[in-house]
């Protein structure tokens, strides 16, 4: 398996490691930053973008152009969803980013948001 | 790919601005039933993966015995996104269905309208940790036989026997390749959140 002799010269982590990227700063709570949170960058945001760390340089970036779920900014970034969390309470703080908060949990029996999503698939399927 | 003929078009890699909801489902089945390239035949977005952290009792091996019982995991995990509306956006995440990642399913199950329960009928014996785990969350589901290609084809009714399902459970037919069998696992979840309501 270690025919190759570069095979033994590639980076298996990151130059950074997580906890740095974090600057010690811990987990929002659970409740927080989701998997279906939507986020966006401020306008504002793109000023300040160059005195941002790397890995916050990157969300903000991804983020100038539109609304993405905190899953999909992990996904795009190729950064742990914990680091993604934690670097977006931080720019919520600093005002850099919009949150969209997904719909409330209680909300998920209210027929009338189940009756939207029927409506959505059955839309697709017929190709409507 | 096999699958590559069923691929809907996709969309652009940012939401609709007008997109103010978001909702999620689960599809969750054993290793290897089919929940990745069930997402791909669903997704209106190239499928992406979540790498999350899980903390998990170590195993007492070598280097790992002198660190404290808990050990951090990288688990990868599958989702995609369909916009059904202006304003609503559903997300489907593909979620392993081992027991040792059960802290992941806190996160994911939280707020999920329900979950598709992927089942191979070769293997329904795995299906039963699933099954513990989503009624553990209390997430309400409705039961996907993926159909594999040249497969036996299995009576839905053994199906349900099998697994011992509560009556009120839908078991449907999904071929997981196909776009619009996977549009109608979804459907049929749906219409049992919404029956389930009474």
């Amino acid at each position: 398996m270690h025919d190759d002799p570069s095979d033994e010269l590639e980076l298996t982590a990151p130059l950074v490691p997580f906890f740095v990227m974090a600057k010690g700063r811990v987990l929002p709570r659970d409740s927080e930053y989701e998997h279906t949170t939507m986020i966006t960058a401020q306008d504002s945001a793109l000023a300040t973008v160059r005195t941002l760390a790397p890995e916050a340089r990157a969300v903000i970036d991804l983020l100038a152009n539109g609304y993405l779920s905190v899953a999909e900014v992990a996904a795009h970034t190729q950064l742990p969803l914990g680091i993604v969390r934690i670097l977006l309470a931080q720019m919520a703080d600093d005002d850099l980013i919009h949150v969209r908060n997904p719909v409330p949990h209680a909300e998920r029996h209210d027929p009338a948001l189940l009756t939207a999503v029927l409506h959505g698939l059955e839309r697709i399927r017929t190709g409507a | 790919m096999a699958w590559s003929a069923y691929e809907p078009e996709r969309k652009s890699v940012y939401l609709d601005p007008k997109v103010s909801r978001s909702v999620k489902v689960l599809v969750v089945g054993h290793f290897a039933v089919g929940k990745t390239t069930y997402i791909g035949s669903v997704s209106e977005i190239e499928p992406l993966q979540t790498e999350e952290e899980i903390t998990e009792a170590s195993v007492g091996f070598d280097d790992l015995s002198e660190t404290p019982d808990k050990t951090t995991t990288t688990v990868a995990m599958d989702f995609g996104r369909l916009t059904l509306s202006d304003d609503l956006v559903l997300y489907i995440f593909g979620t392993p269905g081992q027991e040792r990642f059960k802290q992941m399913w806190e996160g994911l199950s939280r707020g999920a309208l329900g979950a598709l329960v992927l089942v191979d009928p070769e293997r329904l014996e795995e299906t039963f940790p699933i099954l513990d785990l989503v009624e553990a969350f209390g997430l309400p589901y409705v039961v996907g036989v993926n159909t594999f290609d040249g497969r036996t084809h299995f009576p839905l009714s053994e199906v349900c026997e099998a697994l011992n399902l509560p009556d009120e459970t839908p078991v449907i037919d999904c071929d997981v390749r196909d776009q619009d069998s996977s549009m109608e696992a979804l459907i049929t979840l749906v219409k049992h959140l919404l029956s389930s309501l009474g």
